[in-house]
């Protein structure tokens, strides 16, 4: 029963990281792979930590997942804004069919200062 | 039964594995022909967390404990790698 579940985990895990890799390369923009590669991968690392810690059977191990799981996904979040931000501030190519860019004209690169209405 | 079940489980990690070096094989492809520097960095974030993944899978095959250290460490080296190239993106913006 519990190699059931662990393969099913570890599965589950793997898809989810292939999932972002396939994102990764199909997707138009710099955003959306973003999009794609952040979350899905943050989720994949999380169920294969989850499943060396049910194989394992060990406090040692399982601390040491949690610890991976936290640092995951304390990290991806802050590492993807950064990157999102200095790409936007570089001036990268968005799709040509984005709909809306609410920072197009507020954004003051020179002064680093955000115009909150038009006026 | 139990032989069932040994095999089940040698079946989805090979498996794993196999879609894993795919991942890392489509990953690179983007590294190589990213059209800018922003999507060159993505590309390099994702393949470390796919190294990632692809220890913890060789820790759970062969029985190893300790390779689970290597994970955190590289957890935390991505982070200040990829902290350290958006920085000095937005500095040469802005100089």
């Amino acid at each position: 029963m519990t190699e059931v579940i662990l393969s099913l985990i570890i599965l589950a895990g793997s898809i989810f990281i292939f999932i972002a890799a396939l994102g990764i390369t199909r997707l138009p923009d710099m955003l959306t792979r973003m999009h794609a590669s952040a979350k899905a991968s943050s989720l994949g690392i999380g169920l294969l930590a989850i499943a060396a810690a049910i194989y394992f059977v060990h406090s040692w191990v399982i601390l040491q997942s949690l610890l991976i799981i936290l640092f995951i996904f304390l990290t991806a979040p802050i590492s993807a804004h950064m990157i999102a931000r200095a790409g936007y501030l570089m001036k990268v190519k968005l799709w040509t069919s984005t709909v809306i860019d609410e920072m197009q004209n507020r954004y003051d690169c020179k002064n680093r200062i955000l115009q909150s209405t038009d006026e | 039964m139990n032989i069932l079940y040994s095999t089940l489980l040698e079946w989805v990690l090979d498996f794993s594995f196999l879609l894993l070096i795919l991942s890392l094989i489509l990953t690179f492809i983007r590294f190589l022909r990213g059209p800018s520097i922003p999507d060159r960095i993505v590309a390099f974030d994702l393949f470390i967390i796919i190294l990632m993944g692809f220890i913890i899978l060789f820790s759970i095959k062969m029985n190893i404990i300790v390779l689970l250290d290597t994970v955190i460490i590289m957890a935390l080296i991505s982070f200040l790698g990829t902290v350290a190239y958006a920085k000095y993106l937005e500095k040469g913006v802005n100089s």
